[in-house]
C-alpha cells in the first residue's frame, strides 16, 4: 500500500468527480482533502476489481498451458478422469518415456536448425539492414518493399516446387534444407526490424567515427554495432521463436533423421490412441524453449511482429 | 538530397555490397520456386501417372474453379481468417485495456497472457483437441456441465469453430500486444484535457482512445490476416480438414492435393490463386506499415 505509483495512478484514472473538484477548488481546503481521500478510497476499491479481473484473464489465458505442464507430471490413469484430477503425486515417467522413444533427437534437430538459421539470418540481415538505413542504397524503398512482399507470399505457393527441387538434389530429410528455408523465412523480418534499430542511431555518429581515420568497417564494428546490440538480441530471439515453431516445411520435407520437435508430436495423434500424459510431456518439451525465449524477448515482441513499425 | 545525387558509381557499389547477399539469397529461395509454381500450374501432372505430364495452358485453373470442394475450402479460409482476426482484435482490445493500468503483478499477468502466442502451434492445437475439447474428459465440457451442456463433441460437431477457438486463444495475445503498444504511446495530456472538460470514461474512450488506437488495430488485423493465411498446424492436428473438407483451409487442402493426391498441376494452380487473393490484403498491409513507419519517425 506504500507503493508510490498507486495514488497517482488512481488519480489519473479517477473519472469526472474528483477531477472536477480539483479543477474547481484551487486551494486545498481541509474539506477538499477529506473528499479526495474518500474518493481515493472508493476508487482504490474499483481499481482492485479491475486488477483482480486482469489477473483472472491472465490466468485464464495461461491455464491451458499450465494444465499441459501439470498433465505431463501425471500417470496416464490420472490424465483421463472426470472430474479432472488436481491432486496427484508428480512423476517423471512420461518425460523419461518420451525422451527414451527418440524425442531427444528431434529436440536436437530443432535446436540445430534454429541456431544455424538464426546465425545465417543475422549474418545476411545485419549488413543488409545497414545498407537500407545508415548508408542507404538507391531505391531503398523498393528493396524494402520487395523483402516484405516475400513475407506475404503464402508458403503453400512455393511448397510444391521446393519439394520437387529438394527431392531432386537429394536433400529430403536433411536438416540443411530446413536451415536454408528458415533463413529465407526470417530474413525479411530481421532486415526490417534491424533497420528500425539502425535508424535510431544518430547518423552523425558514423560520420564522426569514420572521420577519426577509422575505416567504415571499423567504425561500424566499434561504434554502431555495440549501440544496436540489444536490437540484434531481440531480432535473434524473434527468429528463434519462428524457426523453432515452424511446422509446415518440417512436416513436408523431413521424415526420420531430420525430424524436428513439432513434427515429432504428430506421432501422438496416430497409432495406438492418445496418451495424454505422455503427449503433454512431449508438448511441454517442444514448447518450453520458445516460451522462455519469448518471455525474455517480450518487450521487443511487438517490434518484431510488426516488422519494426511499432516500438 | 544533393549528397544522394552525387554518389559516385564506386560508392554506389560499396553501399550495395552489404545488401547483395541477402537480396540474392531471398530472390533465389522465394522467387525462383514461385516461378516454378506458375510453370507447374500449366501442366497436367499427376505423380501417380508417370509420363502423363503435358502442357495444358490454363485448364488447371478451370478445373480448380469448377471444383466445389475448392470453393468450400476457399470460403472456410476466409471465415477462419476473418473470424479469428476480428474476435481476437476485440478480445485483444479488452485485455489491453485491462493491462494498461498500473497494478501489482502487471508484468506477470502480461507474461501469462502472451504465453499462448509463444507455445508451439501444433502443441497448442493438440492441447485444445484433447485436454480442452475432449467430449468425456475435456475441461470445456467439465466447466459447461452445470449448464447442462456437458456432452458436446466439439471437434467433430463444430470442427471449423473448434479450430478457430484454438486460433483465437493464440492470436488474442498478438492483438493485445499491438494494441497495448498503441495505448502506451498515447499522450496522457490529451486524456487529461478531455477529463478536465468533463468527459466521462466512455466518451473519452470513444472520442480519444479509439481514434488513436485505430492505426494499431488496423495493423493488427492486417498483419494477423497475413500470418493466419499460413495456418496449417492447427488444422492438421485438430481435424485433418475433416469431416470431408468442412474444416480444411487452403494450405491444408493444397497440401492434401499435392502430397496425398499427388496432383501437382492443380495444387500449383491453387497456390497461384491463393497468392493472387492475398495480394489485395498484402497491398493494404504494406500501405499501413509504411504509414506507421513514417508516423513513428515523425513523432520521434
Amino acid at each position: 500500500m506504500s507503493d508510490p505509483a498507486r495514488p497517482t495512478s488512481t488519480a489519473a484514472e479517477t473519472p469526472r468527480k474528483s477531477a472536477s473538484t480539483e479543477a474547481v477548488v484551487p486551494r486545498p481546503s481541509t474539506e477538499n482533502v477529506h473528499r479526495r481521500r474518500r474518493a481515493h478510497r472508493k476508487h482504490r476499491g474499483v481499481g482492485m476489481i479491475w486488477s483482480a479481473l486482469a489477473w483472472i484473464v491472465g490466468l485464464g489465458f495461461f491455464f491451458p498451458v499450465l494444465w499441459m505442464v501439470l498433465t505431463a507430471f501425471k500417470h496416464e490413469r490420472e490424465a483421463y478422469t472426470d472430474p479432472p484430477t488436481l491432486l496427484f503425486t508428480p512423476t517423471l515417467d512420461q518425460f523419461q518415456a518420451v525422451l527414451g522413444s527418440g524425442m531427444g533427437l528431434t529436440l536436437l534437430n530443432s535446436a540445430f536448425a534454429t541456431a544455424v538459421s538464426t546465425a545465417c539470418v543475422l549474418a545476411l540481415g545485419i549488413p543488409a539492414a545497414f545498407a537500407l538505413s545508415l548508408r542507404p542504397v538507391k531505391r531503398t524503398q523498393d528493396v524494402l518493399f520487395f523483402f516484405i512482399s516475400t513475407k506475404m507470399l503464402p508458403i503453400v505457393a512455393v511448397i510444391i516446387p521446393l519439394y520437387v527441387i529438394v527431392n531432386e538434389i537429394g536433400m529430403l530429410d536433411n536438416i540443411w534444407a530446413l536451415i536454408v528455408l528458415y533463413t529465407a523465412m526470417n530474413l525479411p523480418i530481421a532486415i526490417w526490424m534491424m533497420r528500425s534499430f539502425f535508424l535510431e542511431v544518430p547518423p552523425e555518429l558514423l560520420e564522426a567515427a569514420s572521420m577519426d581515420g577509422a575505416s567504415l568497417a571499423t567504425a561500424v564494428r566499434r561504434v554502431i554495432l555495440p549501440l544496436v546490440s540489444p536490437g540484434i538480441a531481440a531480432t535473434a530471439l524473434i527468429c528463434v521463436i519462428f524457426s523453432w515453431n515452424e511446422f509446415f516445411f518440417a512436416v513436408n520435407l523431413t521424415a526420420v533423421r531430420a525430424q524436428t520437435a513439432p513434427v515429432s508430436l504428430v506421432g501422438f495423434i496416430t497409432g495406438e490412441g492418445l496418451f495424454w500424459a505422455r503427449l503433454s510431456a512431449a508438448s511441454t518439451l517442444a514448447a518450453l524453449p520458445v516460451v522462455i525465449a519469448g518471455w525474455i524477448a517480450q518487450n521487443k515482441l511487438v517490434r518484431g511482429l510488426s516488422f519494426g513499425a511499432i516500438k | 538530397m544533393t549528397k544522394q545525387s552525387t554518389i559516385s558509381r564506386a560508392e554506389g557499389w560499396r553501399r550495395r555490397g552489404p545488401l547483395l547477399p541477402a537480396l540474392i539469397f531471398t530472390i533465389v529461395v522465394t522467387q525462383v520456386p514461385f516461378a516454378f509454381t506458375l510453370y507447374y500450374s500449366t501442366q497436367s501432372w499427376n505423380l501417380v501417372r508417370p509420363g502423363s505430364r503435358e502442357f495444358i495452358g490454363l485448364r488447371n485453373y478451370l478445373y480448380v474453379f469448377r471444383d466445389s470442394q475448392f470453393r468450400e475450402v476457399a470460403l472456410n479460409t476466409v471465415i477462419l481468417i476473418a473470424g479469428t482476426v476480428l474476435i481476437s482484435a476485440v478480445l485483444g482490445l479488452a485485455v489491453a485495456l485491462l493491462l494498461n493500468r498500473t497494478f501489482r503483478g502487471r508484468g506477470v499477468v502480461r507474461t501469462l497472457v502472451i504465453t499462448p502466442f509463444l507455445i508451439t502451434p501444433v502443441a497448442g492445437a493438440l492441447l485444445w483437441k484433447t485436454a480442452m475439447f475432449d467430449p468425456v474428459f475435456g475441461l470445456v465440457n467439465f466447466v459447461l456441465q452445470p449448464l447442462g451442456l456437458g456432452d458436446v463433441e466439439w471437434v467433430s460437431q463444430f470442427p471449423l469453430a473448434s479450430v478457430m477457438a484454438n486460433l483465437i486463444w493464440r492470436w488474442t495475445p498478438f492483438m493485445m500486444l499491438l494494441i497495448l503498444a498503441g495505448l502506451q504511446s498515447m499522450p496522457t495530456d490529451v486524456l487529461e484535457a478531455g477529463r478536465v472538460d468533463g468527459a466521462g470514461p466512455i466518451t473519452l474512450f470513444r472520442e480519444l482512445t479509439l481514434p488513436h488506437l485505430r492505426r494499431f488495430i488496423e495493423l493488427g488485423v492486417v498483419l494477423g490476416a497475413i500470418y493466419l493465411i499460413n495456418t496449417f498446424g492447427a488444422v492438421y492436428m485438430m481435424t485433418q480438414g475433416g469431416p470431408g473438407v468442412e474444416s480444411a483451409n487452403l494450405p491444408f487442402y493444397i497440401y492434401q492435393r499435392a502430397f496425398l493426391g499427388f496432383d501437382i498441376g492443380q495444387a500449383a494452380a491453387m497456390g497461384v490463386i491463393t497468392v493472387v487473393a492475398t495480394i489485395l490484403i498484402s497491398t493494404l498491409a504494406l500501405r499501413l506499415l509504411f504509414k506507421t513507419f513514417t508516423a513513428t519517425r515523425e513523432a520521434a
